[in-house]
């Protein structure tokens, strides 16, 4: 998995809350037998009219956002369903981090597998992001993982709590799978002595 | 360990195969539910860091999401669905995992088929790459919805890490009055502590509407738990759960169920164990439900108005309603029983069981779906489908001018051809209301089974408790 130490990017702020698995990538999307090449889909209903035309409104269409790589928006992101699609989309669209209030569990998880930060920060701090990302074309941040810190060019400071396994697991690109297979030993054990047997 | 402990904790600790401090616990994974959706990238996964899978007999697979409800003899049109459904035959096949298939008796909605085969058992953790997993808890089992890469990891190891969740008691009090399902009990619970009220949490559901519940009750509450944001939602196991149990194709037999039973009876949360958080709900408060948004919270009683948008509390709520009414087509102030609908959906993991079915089929029966009306219904699995049709249910249905359908989710996510039209309207008995769920521009009014059938035979919703049944000496079916 690819780490994830320290991330400058452009901002593009998605004033929505609880944005839902099905609009981050809807179902006609989810055929696919690829991880690979979802990005292209990524909001896809708010992104594209019925004839498939980019929608002007939409703000990842703005010409000004265009490489952003940092997604803000409001609370409980990523509700709905289970599919990692939503994150592979996200990730394959170019964003490596998300801002939010709050996000559902499945979703937060799910970025982690791919190598993507979902950043919780207090409601406050979201809305004044919002407010310096309209207010500054270009508008920047730099998320360093490994200190737990997010600033813009014009001083703004927060820090963030992160779990420090899933830090550690993000800043070094681990792969979970390897992580558990090195107690092979002990899930043998388990399943010979603990595991159900109905 | 002497400490009083949950459900929860007691399904938990005994799944714990490696525990280091500051780090998730890794768990013990007891059934593993795969689908075509969520699975060929996991097996492909496998495949390129050349991992095997650790526990085929541990893992059963279904095809749902994506396959046609319509004559099953026919190849299915849409060469990516084709796709997807022969990846997964190809998968199951050279890793020797069962697969209730297309022509199988037994395929179904994986919510539905595990209960019904008596694979999902008390005690059991289970997982599935689809967040109404949360079903199977109703078993007093701990099941929960994963990504695909953790699809990946349980067809591995046969394990998870995960970091604890806190505990949330859900204490519905009182009995459920006339003409209000365990639909409208969760609906009102979703719209109480909203979307978002029991994110990293598990719900226990407790008290004494829970035990009068059927199986099947008790699996739609625990199904929507997702919909509150929960990882999970439980309910100690008793007489109703073995009851249901007993029998079935994968349940324990003979000395092994005896076992099983008093060993499912000590899994009850402990008196006096410690939950992280508590809600209690007065049930006998509970109306029918209906949903008028764009996210399972946003609903009413049938007796209530369309909300308006200024009347929330937060700033972003009131966009958040603005935003669904536009999307919605509709205006604050209007009745909930004066909107009218273009289609009935009656399915879904959430309610597609055979009592949902018999209860929908008693408002039904004798009647005639509304001209303006659209209305279809899909069993949640072929056994479902094949005791409905020994009942005569489908005959009720058709008769109606409902269409009858094989079995699959079909219209709650609409991958397959089963979608609704733009601007169209729906009465759905599904699980998710959002933007688009069953098909572009279509608009999702959630409602349980007899709400959606009294709604089909009207065109607009209308309170349940005040319908008339030609069966009269059935009519008290609307409760169960
Ligand atoms: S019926 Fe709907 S919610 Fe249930 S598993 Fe299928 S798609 Fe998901």
């Amino acid at each position: 998995m690819e780490s994830l130490r320290k991330h400058i990017g452009k901002v593009v702020p998605l004033d929505r809350a609880h944005i839902d698995t099905d609009a981050i990538i809807p179902k006609q999307f989810l055929k696919r037998i690829e991880r690979s090449g979802f990005g292209q889909f990524l909001f896809y209903e708010w992104r594209f009219d019925e004839a498939g035309q980019p929608n002007p409104d939409f703000v990842l269409n703005y010409p000004i956002y265009q490489g952003a790589s940092i997604l803000l928006a409001r609370e409980n992101f990523g509700c709905g369903s289970s599919r990692e699609h939503a994150p592979w989309s996200l990730a394959d669209y170019g964003f490596r981090v998300v801002i939010a209030p709050s996000f559902a569990d499945i979703f937060y998880n799910n970025c982690f597998q791919n190598g993507m930060l979902p950043l919780v920060l207090p409601e406050k701090q979201v809305q004044e992001l919002f407010e310096r990302a309209k207010e500054h074309e270009s508008y920047q941040l730099t998320v360093d993982v490994e200190n737990l810190v997010v600033t813009d060019n014009f001083g703004l400071k927060y820090t963030f709590e992160l779990d420090p396994y899933r830090q550690h697991c993000l800043v070094n690109g681990l792969d979970f799978i390897g992580l558990t297979l090195q107690h092979e030993d002990k899930i043998t054990q388990y399943e010979k002595t603990k595991q159900l047997q109905y | 360990m002497s400490t009083k402990r949950t459900l929860f904790d007691k399904i938990w600790d005994s799944h714990i195969v490696h525990q280091e401090s500051g780090k998730p616990s890794l768990l013990y994974i007891d059934l593993h539910l795969i689908h075509e959706v969520t699975s060929p990238q996991a097996f492909e996964g496998l495949r390129l860091a050349g991992r095997s899978i650790r526990r085929p007999d541990l893992t059963v697979a279904t095809v749902d999401h994506n396959i046609p409800t319509t004559d099953r003899s026919l190849p299915i049109a849409d060469p990516i669905s084709r796709q997807q459904i022969e990846t997964l035959r190809e998968n199951c096949q050279n890793h020797k995992i069962t697969l209730y298939d297309l022509d199988s008796r037994n395929q179904g909605i994986v919510h539905v088929i595990g209960p019904e085969l008596g694979l999902t058992l008390p005690g059991k953790t289970i997982v599935c790459g689809d967040s109404h997993t949360s079903t199977h808890g109703a078993f007093g089992a701990l099941a929960f919805g994963i990504g695909t890469s953790e699809v990946e990891h349980v067809m591995a190891t046969q394990c998870l890490p995960q970091s604890k969740p806190k505990t949330m008691e859900v204490h519905f009090k009182g009995k459920l009055p006339y003409g209000v399902t365990a639909k409208d009990v969760v609906l009102h619970l979703i719209n109480q502590i909203g979307t978002a009220g029991a994110t990293g949490y598990v719900i226990e559901y407790t008290g004494e509407a829970i035990r009068q519940m059927s199986m099947e009750e008790r699996m739609t509450i625990c199904n929507m738990s997702i919909e509150a944001g929960a990882r999970a939602g439980m309910i100690a196991p008793d007489e109703t759960t073995f009851s249901y149990l007993l029998g079935r194709k994968h349940s324990p037999k003979d000395k092994e169920w005896e076992t099983a039973v008093a060993a499912w009876k000590e899994l009850a949360t402990d008196d006096d164990a410690i939950y992280d958080t508590r809600v209690e709900i007065d049930v006998t408060e509970i109306a029918p439900q209906v949903t008028w948004g764009t996210s399972p919270g946003m609903g009413a009683d049938i007796t209530q108005l369309v909300p308006n948008p200024a009347s929330f509390e937060t700033s972003t709520e009131q966009k958040a309603a603005e935003l669904a009414l536009q999307y919605m087509g509709l205006t604050a102030g209007t009745p909930m029983a004066e909107i009218a609908i273009d289609r009935v959906f009656i399915g879904s993991c959430t309610n597609s069981r055979i009592e949902d079915l018999r209860a929908a089929a008693e408002v039904v029966a004798g009647y005639q779906v509304a001209a303006t009306v659209q209305a279809m219904v899909v069993p949640g699995s072929q056994q479902v489908k094949e005791q409905a049709e020994t009942e005569g249910l489908h005959q009720i249905f058709l008769d109606a001018g409902f269409e009858w359908r094989e079995a699959g989710c079909s219209m709650c996510l609409g991958m397959n051809p089963d979608i609704i039209q733009p601007g169209e309207r729906c009465a759905s008995t599904s699980n998710r209301n959002f933007e688009g769920r069953q098909g572009r521009g279509g608009r999702t009014h959630l409602v349980s089974p007899v709400m959606a059938a009294a709604a089909a035979i009207e065109g607009h919703f209308v309170d349940i408790r005040n319908w008339k049944f030609n069966r009269k000496e059935k009519a008290d079916g609307v409760t169960s």
